[in-house]
């Protein structure tokens, strides 16, 4: 059905490219992009993804500078891994995780990039082609993007071990997580992962429900916490998940903990009602309890960060013109508009210098270097996020991103992590 | 003549025959098919195997959480039932007026106009830790401390439960209850029953298909309830319709799909049980 649909389009978009390109023979200015891009009023991309980008504001502003049409979807991560997987044609472009191609690669449902085609391939951020933000860094534990970034062949199926030329997803959007606090409510500082651990807060802490990145808050406390050493969070052994799980189930039948949360607004709840003080967090919605008129801060601490990023990918199913547009989308996003609107959100994107051209001074010295702001700092839709003299908790870019002590995770012996998460939960 | 009246029938059945074959048979002939595959993170496989069904009955947790649901569905049923009674009993007996009796009947079926779960989530900011009950009652000098185990706790899932499904218990004895010949009552006063003994020895047992009917609904929508153990336990507490929504979420259909076999067989146990005890086709 799908298939059917895009030759539909193509043939619609080959008909309408024919014709434009007999009225440009004569001025003699013709270059395939400039047709795609005089057609792409009909053309659709269908994308999913998880609700931190999926941003209407951001399909509008690309439907005025590109003419494509973007229908955005939003889904938690496990019906993302699920879509990707199970329902290949319904949609165009996945906006998933990089712990997630990991798991949706294999089944081959994705094509990669040729990075050729990619006008902002060589600026971005190193620490998706490398590993490293720095030369000197070192390189995080987990499912570091890098090790997910490329393939050898367009149509292999396993990873690359360095970069080539066939690129499995577009980085756009990534940040380092740790705890959120209610810094009037905890009453003593915090400094590390363990603290959540402190009996003060007995009934008052949360971790996420979601297995894969879950896990890996849990082994960020357990390692502060001394109960053991992991020779790589991100691939635990099975004694490793053991030893884990066994300590969350103490942790959960003490009575540390006061509920779970699966979805964004479920975590801003928690901390906005009181029902939690101290838990794992997402930067923006550390963002919105704020807004709130309630205190939150995201709270740097010892042992760092854990991180994620996000990243488009493209279905296999798509060619022609549709591949055509969907090259142009992603070149559009990391063209600077998004890369602004991402940041002044709190997150990072994956093109630096694009997006430091879509800022102000002062905004640029506030989310990215740490800076004290000098006025007042707007979220992307203008509404007042922090007042002047506000430091960014965690300080700038590199002191943030470069603390990251592992990334979201899938591990090999994920199913049986899954199966101990489960009991977990079931406990 | 006769063979074109055996065609007639035959045709009279197959519309309905028909979709029950493809919306009820089909799909639970696929899930048992299913529950013998094999699986891997991103592939399903065609296969025969029993591990599936070793993994999760030879499993703790699956036993521990299968009691759970057990012990949430006999305390939902309990309270539905004894509510819904005596809701149904006061409408149906105490009422005189029948235009009342509507009046307050349709009263039971107002808060249905709003959505399940909006209904589910409004208890969350009353039950908090900082919510109308606990600064209620502390206000009142009741209590010093918040109560915690109000919210996200096995308590608010079962508040929710009975909230949100005693209505299915109302509606079934009502109906009962108003085809009781009112003569009966009165020859059971004539014979110098006390209201209780009329209670028990002529109302319950002419209300039993309605009771029947009504657990049969609290039972099926419990045992397979997931959404409001989620919410209201805030994912501490686990249920057998938890279990599969993880396992479908991780991409692990044929694990879901044994489990699903499983409560099926468990529920349909339950339900046997209820209609050997009672003739629901009285009702009908």
């Amino acid at each position: 059905m799908a298939r059917k649909m895009n030759d539909l389009g193509r043939r619609k978009v080959l008909k309408g490219a024919a014709g434009l390109a007999g009225a440009a023979l004569g001025s003699g200015v013709i270059g395939a992009p400039m047709v795609w891009a005089q057609n792409n009023k009909n053309i659709v991309l269908r994308q999913f993804g998880t609700g931190v980008s999926n941003l209407n504001d951001i399909a509008d502003k690309c439907k005025a500078d590109t003419g494509i049409t973007i229908q955005m979807t939003a889904l938690d991560s496990d019906a993302c891994v699920q879509r990707a997987v199970t329902q290949p044609n319904s949609y165009d472009i996945a906006d998933i995780e990089y712990w997630m191609i990991k798991k949706i690669w294999p089944a081959k449902v994705l094509q990669p990039f040729d990075t050729k085609k990619l006008t902002y391939y060589d600026k971005i951020v190193p620490l998706f082609k490398t590993g490293k933000l720095k030369p000197t860094s070192t390189i995080a534990q987990g499912t570091a993007p890098h090790t997910v970034g490329f393939v050898e062949k367009a149509d292999s199926t396993t990873f690359a071990k360095q970069e080539t030329q066939w690129f499995t997803m577009v980085p756009t959007i990534y940040n380092a997580d740790t705890l959120g606090i209610r810094p009037d409510l905890v009453g003593r500082e915090i400094t590390q992962w363990k603290d959540i651990l402190d009996p003060k807060f007995k009934g008052k802490t949360s971790i996420l429900n979601i297995p894969s990145i879950g896990i890996m808050d849990a082994a960020m406390i357990c390692e502060s916490a001394g109960i053991l050493k992991y020779g790589d969070k991100g691939n635990m052994t099975k004694a490793e998940i053991d030893k884990t799980i066994d300590f969350l189930i103490k942790t959960k039948k003490d009575g540390q903990f006061r509920a779970f949360w699966k979805t964004f607004d479920e975590s801003v709840n928690l901390m906005t009602s009181g029902e939690v003080i101290i838990q794992s967090m997402w930067s923006p919605a550390v963002a919105a309890v704020r807004s709130k008129g309630v205190a939150c801060k995201y709270q740097p601490l010892k042992e760092g960060y854990r991180s994620w990023g996000d990243g488009l990918a493209i279905a296999k199913h798509l060619s022609g013109a549709q591949l055509g547009a969907a090259y142009e989308y992603i070149n559009w996003y990391l063209s600077g508009f998004t890369g602004a609107y991402l940041n002044r959100q709190g997150y990072y994107s994956a093109v630096l210098d694009t997006a430091k051209k879509n800022m102000s001074e002062d905004e640029w010295g506030f989310w990215m270097e740490g800076k004290p702001a000098k006025g007042d700092i707007k979220d992307p839709k203008g509404k007042l996020m922090e007042k002047a003299g506000t430091v960014r908790d965690g300080g700038s870019f590199d002191e943030r991103m470069g603390a990251v002590a592992c990334w979201n995770a899938v591990m090999d012996e994920d199913r049986y992590m899954v199966q101990k998460w489960n009991q977990f939960i079931a406990a | 003549m006769k063979r074109f009246s055996v065609w007639i029938t035959y045709l009279q059945v197959a519309p309905l025959a028909l979709v029950f074959l493809l919306f009820l048979v089909v799909p639970i002939l696929t899930i048992v098919i299913v529950s013998f595959f094999d699986y891997t993170t991103t592939q399903i496989i065609p296969a025969f195997i029993l591990q599936n069904y070793e993994e999760l009955l030879f499993s703790e947790t699956t036993w521990k959480t299968y009691l759970q649901t057990l012990e949430f569905t006999a305390i939902a049923w309990a309270l539905t039932l004894v509510i819904g009674f005596t809701v149904a009993y006061f409408v149906a007996f105490h009422v005189r007026s029948p235009t009342m009796q509507t009046v307050l009947f349709l009263l039971c079926t107002i808060p249905f106009w709003t959505s399940n779960v909006i209904r589910m989530i409004s208890w969350i900011p009353f039950l908090g830790r900082n919510g109308l009950a606990n600064s209620t009652l502390m206000s009142m000098g009741l209590i010093n401390q918040p109560l915690e185990f109000l919210l996200y706790s096995n308590f608010s899932v079962v508040l929710v439960y009975v909230h949100l499904y005693t209505l299915f218990m109302v509606v079934p004895i009502f109906n009962s209850m108003m085809r009781i010949d009112r003569s009966l009552l009165e020859a059971a006063r004539d014979a110098g029953a006390t209201g209780w003994q009329t209670l028990i020895n002529v109302i319950l047992p002419l209300c039993k298909p309605g009771i029947a009917i009504g657990s049969i609904f609290i039972v099926t929508i419990v045992m397979g309830d997931f959404v409001t153990v989620r919410m209201m336990s805030g994912g501490l507490s686990a249920s057998v319709g938890l279990m599969m929504a993880n396992a479908m979420s991780l991409l692990q259909y044929p694990a879901a799909a044994a489990n699903a076999v499983v409560l099926l067989l468990v529920v349909l146990l339950v339900v046997a049980a209820m209609l050997r005890l009672v003739d629901i086709r009285k009702e009908l």
